[in-house]
């Protein structure tokens, strides 16, 4: 009778068990998925080209459309530079509500061969953040964005960078919008854009 | 007189419009030759083109050489599971019957190692390298840093 009480208790524990691992493993994930858009608030600190550090705290009101890229890469980054100043000139009057932010993740060499040129030969509006490479993979890991060194010695210094080619747009209180995925045109973004200024 | 000045035009319009001249070898045409203005000659350049083989033989393009720059190379940017890469491209199939485009987002020449910056306007010789037609040269136009592709009537844009 002992034995079987025990084994009544050891039943009702073990169910309790699984039914707490359940609720842990599974609630919160759910509660997760469904918090995230309001919750996620991917963050920054990088130098800009003048050395000064800027943080996303600073931009509170505005919507940030971040980008990361690098300014060898011939090909994706000019065409996403380019969407980016067509949409600060399309935005007109409105353009001044929205802060498009370049982060370089080659922010070595990107320092060397002159960042703020580049982007501003693009659009003015542009700003281009290079920071140290601890503080480039922290904006990354925070916007959970991938990028890596690539060895490759058909590329200028014998390497590469791969990287994730959104755009991404953040709200005026910081938290995650969404995604324009590489090849978004302009017209698109302005019109998602307009719709939420 | 009148028609001296019409051909002075024409000459000094010409480079404008050079992206929409027309190349031919063999079977192949190449055309909308463009490439886009650097900031500095630090950075590399990039090369684009159309290609159409209108031949029964399958070609590939196998290399780029150019005075403009001291290092041409064909690559293609790949955007897999969301990351976007630029892998050397050894060829470029050029398949019969059919058209590729050198162009944003895609197969592309990239230029490194710069002999001077492009400028918006500039125009530079390309000789491509065909598997089977053998050399071609076609002459390219530097187009904005902005620029999407040639403003030609017949472009495949």
């Amino acid at each position: 009778m002992r034995l079987r009480s025990l084994q009544i208790i050891l039943w009702i524990a073990a169910t309790a068990a699984v039914i707490t691992f359940l609720a842990v493993r599974w609630w919160p994930a759910t509660d997760d998925t469904a918090t995230a858009d309001s919750a996620f608030m991917p963050t920054f600190a990088l130098a800009d080209s003048e050395g000064r550090m800027r943080t996303t705290a600073e931009f509170r009101g505005k919507f940030l459309l971040v980008f990361f890229g690098f300014t060898s890469c011939p090909d994706v980054c000019p065409t996403t530079l380019s969407e980016v100043a067509q949409v600060m000139d399309d935005l007109g009057s409105a353009a001044g509500s929205v802060q498009p932010i370049f982060i370089s993740i080659d922010p070595e060499r990107d320092r060397r061969l002159g960042l703020d040129d580049y982007t501003k030969a693009f659009h003015p509006a542009i700003l281009a953040l290079a920071g140290s490479e601890e503080d480039t993979k922290s904006a990354a890991a925070s916007f959970k964005i991938f990028y890596e060194q690539e060895a490759d010695t058909s590329s200028p210094d014998g390497y590469t960078m791969a990287h994730s080619p959104s755009l991404y747009l953040i709200g005026p209180d910081g938290e995650w919008l969404r995604q324009f995925t590489y090849g978004t045109s302009a017209a698109e973004i302005v019109s998602d854009l307009l719709t939420r200024l | 007189m009148k028609h001296f000045l019409l051909a002075t035009t024409l000459i000094f319009s010409a480079p404008a419009a050079m992206a929409c001249e027309t190349v031919t070898i063999g079977d192949l045409t190449v055309e909308h030759a463009w490439s886009k203005a650097t900031i500095g000659a630090g950075r590399p350049g990039v090369f684009y083109v159309e290609i159409k083989n209108s031949g029964t033989t399958d070609d590939a393009l196998v290399g780029i050489t150019t005075p403009a720059a001291g290092m041409p190379m064909l690559h293609e940017t790949v955007v897999q599971d969301g990351i976007a890469s630029m892998p050397h491209a050894m060829s470029v199939p050029v398949p019969a019957g059919q058209s590729v485009q050198l162009a944003p987002g895609g197969y592309h020449g990239m230029l490194m190692e710069l002999t001077t910056a492009l400028k918006e306007g500039d125009s530079f010789p390309v000789t491509l390298s065909f598997e089977k037609s053998g050399e071609v040269t076609v002459n390219v136009d530097v187009l904005s840093l902005r620029a999407e592709g040639p403003d030609c009537a017949d472009a495949g844009q």
